[in-house]
């Protein structure tokens, strides 16, 4: 086993400490899946739907760079702050552990 | 009135094969599609990107697979109806059904099958809470007749290809036209980013970035809009403007579908999956990733599977009294409805002397 934990504030303001593999090539928004918290994935982690988009509380520095895709797709999107990344590019890793962040309203 | 045998909402790779699948049974279709072109998702949104998994094809790209698909039909003579939404289902007393999409036109069918994926592509509308109220009374998300906006002031919202291009026409046309994007960074081919910024620096567009429209103001048509800059909200400003365009992509949506009093379970419909892939209304099925029943996978080899069983049990519908045995087109052949006649070399025997 090699997990980490996570924290991802839902849409209500409650905290849930989840556990998340690094070793089954998985990202952000599928452990929201895994977890059954109220995440889409619609597009299915092609960074073209953002039903992921989660504002990153801490660790900023130690995420992946935005691809083109995501900043395009973060430009159609609302609700977006300096902190706001699509949780479907954001894979886990080790160096993650601890990592905190909050979901997105849901978009119309 | 179109008249088919089996009506198919939703023109993308499961609803494209099961063409196939109905036509080997000698069962004609008809397609309707929100989109203007058939492909669903594979052509709107990642036709360049690969797909791994499609059996017997160890790479092959999205739009490739519509095309080949297209080709694969194309004996079968399917019908289109795209760029119309199906709106409405009427089940008539002979249990066959009429639907009817967002521009009129009718169609009539003994069986419905429902492979609309995702749901039919809309565009993204921004959280402003009284948007709703100035949808044709100053609001649009689409520009169907840029004429519209002759002599009139246009704020544009957005920041991709749709929103720089439209705000290059539209600067020969309209009073004033204005560009708002949350960013500095345009994201479009070069050339529009280009032009934009040419026509932005001799006045003709107005140019307004880290900015965002946030609220709207008028009494029975749009007024004003409300600009936030930068955030804050002490920094708003009211511009006064005949139309507001928001243009920020197309995110798909289950729709009036979802209004059909079909069983639906996290915006999927529930089938049976044990035999047919029927919904609650006999005669309508689901098939695809719009489908939902235990176990299920959003794949299109699994949407391809679902095609071909469902068009065994519309076959039973259509014609109760006829029995259906299986037939491997291996051996019997492809006979398309355009008088075509595909079918594996037949072995001679020869003696020789």
């Amino acid at each position: 086993m090699s997990d980490i934990k996570i924290t991802i504030i839902d849409r209500e303001g409650e905290a849930h400490l989840l556990d998340a593999p690094t070793d089954m090539n998985m990202n952000l928004m599928e452990v929201c899946k895994m977890h059954e918290l109220p995440v889409e994935g619609t597009c299915g982690g092609m960074a073209m739907c953002a039903s992921c988009h989660c504002y990153i509380l801490n660790k900023e520095n130690l995420l992946p760079e935005k691809s083109y895709e995501e900043e395009d797709m973060l430009d159609q999107a609302f609700f977006v702050e300096d902190n706001s990344r699509l949780g479907c590019q954001i894979p886990i890793t080790k160096e993650l552990d601890g990592l905190e962040l909050k979901l997105a309203p849901q978009q119309s | 009135m179109i008249k088919t045998d089996i009506l198919i909402i939703g023109a993308g790779p499961t609803g494209l094969f099961t063409v196939f699948e109905a036509g080997l049974l000698k069962l004609k279709c008809h397609l309707i599609d929100a989109l203007p072109q058939p492909g669903g998702q594979c052509s709107e949104i990642y036709p360049k990107k690969p797909i791994y998994d499609i059996p017997g094809f160890p790479e092959v790209l999205a739009g490739d697979l519509v095309n080949n698909l297209m080709e694969q039909i194309k004996p079968f003579e399917p019908g289109f109806t795209l760029g119309e939404r199906a709106e409405t289902i009427e089940r008539l007393e002979d249990d066959s059904f009429v639907v009817t999409t967002s521009r009129g036109t009718k169609h009539h069918a003994p069986v419905v099958v429902i492979a609309g994926g995702l749901g039919s592509f809309e565009p993204r509308k921004p959280p402003i809470p009284s948007i709703e109220k100035f949808e044709d009374k100053g609001v649009a998300y689409i520009i169907r007749d840029p004429e519209v906006y002759r002599d009139k002031s246009v704020v544009i919202a957005g920041g991709g290809d749709s929103a720089l291009d439209w705000s290059i026409y539209l600067a020969d046309i309209a009073k004033e036209v204005s560009l708002i994007h949350r960013r500095k960074d345009f994201r479009g081919a070069l050339d529009s980013v280009e032009k934009v910024e040419e026509l932005s620096k001799i006045g003709k567009i107005k140019l307004i970035t880290e900015a965002e429209v946030v609220d709207l103001k008028g009494e029975d048509k749009l007024e004003a809009v409300v600009i936030r800059h930068k955030g804050e909200a002490v920094e708003e400003e009211v511009k006064p403007t005949d139309s507001f365009i928001p243009l920020f992509g197309l995110s798909p949506k289950l729709g009036p579908i979802a209004d059909w009093g079909l069983e639906i379970e996290k915006n999927a419909i529930k089938v049976n999956n044990a035999y047919d892939y029927q919904t609650n209304i006999p005669g309508v099925y689901a098939i695809g990733d719009v489908n939902t029943y235990p176990g299920k996978l959003k794949l299109i080899l699994c949407g391809f599977h679902e095609a071909a069983i469902m068009c065994q049990s519309a076959y039973q519908r259509i014609y109760p009294e006829k029995r259906y045995v299986m037939k491997y087109t291996t051996v019997s052949g492809v006979s398309g409805f355009d008088g075509s006649k595909k079918e594996a070399k037949k072995e001679v025997v020869k003696s020789i002397n």
